[in-house]
């Protein structure tokens, strides 16, 4: 039909045990553009990438590239038909060099001349202005260099298609600017190139269309700039745009009459420098600053997560020792980690068996959960969190990142703690979940729990925080509170200097 | 672009770290023993004597070098070895063909490689298991094969067996007066090929970089392309391969079977392995380290006797001391790196 369409997806259809992950879904690139997929999480975007990428295979529709019918086996299978993928986590391996990382695996023939794959590999890295070498050590390069080189090697494979799944999450300002440059460049040269990402602001500076995906349907394809940001959003969680603002400022940010619930003295752990701290019943607050500034590292400390070097601890105005997390959970405090994935779900297990996990702990080994109460248990916060999941035995590792995110939540808010520490809880997950979170937040600060949350993004802490303390190079710098709650005088505080 | 040409040399690898790292410490060891010891050690019969005792254990420790590389362990190299050289010995002894003995000797080693590839690489069981199985297996054999020690008695053999390289210049005057030459055994040939050939295979061609794709990452090895149950099927077969060679070289070296050959030599090889810089985790290793690893290993037990301590349990203690040493040294200096790269 058109001359320049690369890949074309028509009527795919997929269903797993229980959920119909995409429902007659389509889905066109085409040469040279970079084309936004979006969608909340479980809307279907991974499910039709790994399609694409032959870790799934479809239940009817079809794949055509460059008008050509195409099936997909493998992704062995994918590579060789052009369609290339780079990951969130990085697939090479660190223990060899660039240049191997490019060509192992794709070479004919039992030797291996590595004078000319050095060679060849700086060319096209000099080519794509990655600033790599090809002698160098895979794992001595940053991670968002590693990322590029997995591009390279993609671009070497001649792909024409190119699937970049998240890959800016673990990058900064710097790094991002660099991949967004090399994409661009890509995309001279003809390369389609599917961009899968949580942050708006990236899909508006780099893509050109976007297709929205929403609960396994195709909401539609939009050029970008033909598509305002809030309608984006609201396309994507399928919700009022009125909700959405009227979610602005929280009212019951009031907590100012609380009695204090917390209170630590010259704090210190292995990782943080002595800090006062204290939270109000009822209360949110926030830990903001820089990554790497110390706000998780603080928490980890009022959690006893990292070695306690001194300090002194009160809780509702007594005297406690937090040395272990189990003495925080005793104590009524809930920590839920920043890296879900390493510190937070077992994969393995079932959605119940993670629900009542913290609760068993704190039961101690000689008071069972009952089947029938982890059961009911289980199905309670399934509905109360609205947690997208097949059953509540499904394992955990198969749900997408925010209902996994809420499972773990679940299993805190099921030891009813007083206080609540949500490490990045929103990190990586979608809109709709986020604002859930954020209202499941004020909701609990209302019913007399105290939360300590920190986000990355300084404007959902202003939504849901009534007092901000401010970190910059693991020290605090500031605590903002009432009118100085305003984005501007956050980034002032988290600069430095005269505010 | 231009100050590509002037770009300094590139840091090294972590495998060609640690492998530096053992080198310069076997160099310091000896030269301190020459210094502090003198006696034997001021002869370079004392290297080539290490050489000659320790040739099969050179090359198993290319066999765990390969093995550990790939991610995977193969305990049951020692076993192979002894069962080798009981098999070989009773062949010739009943009016063998040399040549067909060592055909045996290459054929019960694969064989096993074979055997215990297969169930690792494709039946996905945990290689400890499966070559601790294939340990007992073959002690078990080489028992029922005979209880009581065999020794070589084949005339075509056991001319083999004297073949020696004679160096003159390199000999040493015994107190007696007489002139003892320099000699190396023919097995240390056949164990310094294979370390040249491992080293060949291991650095040059695409089997042996997909050993260290495997261990580095298996699930980027997949998604790289590799086939990664092959790969690891190979590195079985090739350990399998190299613990019968091994086993004929120590039959080169002592001429006779007994039940007890090689018993611990599996632990000595993966001792050698780490001392040379393999990582137990995989992904990691150079069997030119490893060389050095034993040669370290060996140069060690014969300080420890050199020194007075002629009780076996001085060069086990002093084995264990230095292993713990070199474990710690490796992380350290690993670690020490990725912090440097973080920061």
């Amino acid at each position: 039909m058109q001359e320049n369409v690369l890949l074309q997806m028509r009527q795919i259809e997929k269903s797993f045990p229980g959920v119909r992950a995409l429902g007659g879904v389509d889905f066109t690139l085409r040469k040279g553009e970079i084309h936004a997929l979006m969608g909340e999480n479980g809307a279907g975007k991974s499910t039709l990438i790994k399609i694409l990428t032959g870790v799934y295979h479809m239940d009817s529709g079809e794949v055509r590239v460059e008008g050509e019918k195409v099936s997909i086996h493998s992704p062995q299978d994918a590579q060789n038909k052009g369609i290339s993928t780079v990951y969130q986590e990085i697939t090479l391996c660190p223990n060899i060099t660039v240049a191997e990382n490019m060509f192992i695996g794709r070479e004919k023939g039992i030797w291996i001349n590595h004078k000319e794959r050095e060679k060849r590999a700086d060319e096209i890295l000099g080519k794509l202005g990655i600033p790599a070498r090809a002698k160098q050590q895979l794992g001595s390069c940053s991670l968002a260099v590693q990322q590029m080189v997995a591009i390279a090697r993609a671009v070497d494979m001649q792909c024409k298609v190119l699937i970049l799944d998240e890959p800016t999450s673990s990058l900064d300002d710097k790094e991002v600017k660099m991949l967004f440059d090399l994409m661009r460049d890509l995309k001279s040269r003809g390369v389609g190139i599917i961009f899968v990402t949580h942050f708006l602001e990236q899909v508006y500076e780099v893509s050109d269309r976007i297709t929205v995906l929403r609960n396994g349907e195709l909401v539609g394809e939009y050029l970008t700039e033909e598509l305002p940001q809030v309608e984006l959003v609201s396309k994507m969680i399928g919700k009022e745009l009125e909700e959405l603002s009227s979610m602005g400022e929280g009212d019951d940010k009031n907590a100012e009459a609380g009695e204090i619930f917390y209170e630590a003295e010259g704090l210190s752990s292995s990782e943080t420098y002595p800090f006062n701290f204290n939270i109000r019943k009822g209360e949110v607050n926030g830990f903001t600053g820089l990554l790497g500034s110390g706000r998780s590292e603080s928490v980890r400390a009022i959690f006893g997560a990292d070695k306690v070097g001194g300090g002194s601890v009160k809780i509702k105005g007594k005297p406690v020792k937090i040395t272990k997390p189990i003495d925080a959970m005793k104590n009524g405090i809930g920590y839920l980690a920043e890296d879900r994935k390493r510190d937070g779900i077992i994969a393995e297990l079932s959605v119940r068996e993670n629900i009542i996990l913290a609760l068993q702990v704190m039961n101690g080994m000689f008071k069972p959960i009952s089947r029938s109460e982890a059961e009911a248990f289980a199905d309670e916060y399934i509905k109360v969190l609205n947690i997208k999941t097949a059953s509540r035995e499904t394992p955990v590792g198969s749900l997408s990142g925010g209902n996994q995110q809420k499972v773990i939540l679940a299993r805190w808010l099921l030891t009813h703690p007083d206080y609540l520490i949500l490490d990045e809880p929103t990190r990586g997950i979608d809109v709709g979940t986020k604002l859930e979170i954020q209202k499941l937040v004020l909701k609990l600060a209302e019913e007399g729990v105290s939360v300590t949350f920190i986000s990355s993004e300084v404007e959902e802490m202003l939504r849901t925080c009534s007092r901000l303390i401010v970190m910059r190079d693991k020290h605090i710098v500031g605590e903002l509170k009432g009118s100085d709650l305003n984005q501007t005088q956050v980034m002032k505080t988290i600069a430095g200097g005269e505010a | 672009m231009e100050n590509s040409k002037i770009r300094k040399r590139e840091p090294l690898t972590d495998t060609q770290l640690l492998m530096t790292i053992t080198i310069g410490i076997f160099i310091t060891m000896y030269a301190v023993a020459m210094i502090a010891l003198q006696g034997g050690f001021l002869h370079a019969q004392q290297i080539f004597d290490m050489l000659n005792d320790n040739a099969p254990l050179i090359i198993v420790s290319c066999a765990l070098t390969i093995v550990m590389i790939g991610g995977g362990i193969d305990i049951s190299v020692g076993a192979v070895t002894s069962l080798t050289v009981m098999a070989c010995v009773l062949y010739l002894n009943n009016g063998g063909n040399i040549l067909v003995s060592v055909l045996l000797a290459i054929g019960i080693g694969l064989a096993f490689g074979l055997v215990q590839g297969f169930l690792i690489s494709y039946l996905e069981i945990q290689p400890f298991i499966v070559t601790l199985a294939g340990l007992f297996f073959a002690r078990g054999m080489t028992t029922i094969l005979s209880v009581n020690p065999q020794k070589a008695e084949h005339a075509a053999f056991n001319k083999l067996r004297e073949v020696q390289f004679v160096i003159p210049w390199l000999g040493y005057t015994a107190r007696n007066g007489n002139v003892v030459p320099a000699r190396i055994e023919l097995g240390v040939l056949v164990a310094i090929l294979c370390v040249v050939l491992v080293f060949i295979m291991l650095r040059y061609m695409k089997l042996g970089r997909n050993f260290y794709a495997l261990g580095g990452n298996q699930q980027s090895a997949l998604m790289l392309g590799i086939n990664v149950k092959r790969t690891r099927f190979m590195s079985y077969i090739l350990s399998g391969l190299l613990s019968g060679i091994s086993g004929y070289v120590f039959m080169l070296h002592t001429g006779a079977g007994n039940a007890t050959n090689a018993a611990g030599m599996e632990m000595n090889a993966i001792a050698s392995s780490i001392i040379g810089g393999t990582l137990l985790t995989g992904g990691v290793g150079n069997v030119i380290g490893t060389f050095f690893g034993t040669l370290t290993l060996t140069t060690i037990k014969k300080i420890v006797v050199s020194s007075g301590l002629n009780d076996p349990w001085w060069q086990s203690i002093t084995t264990g001391g230095m292993l713990c040493f070199f474990i710690i040294l490796q992380s350290v200096v690993l670690s020490r790196r990725a912090k440097k790269k973080s920061a």
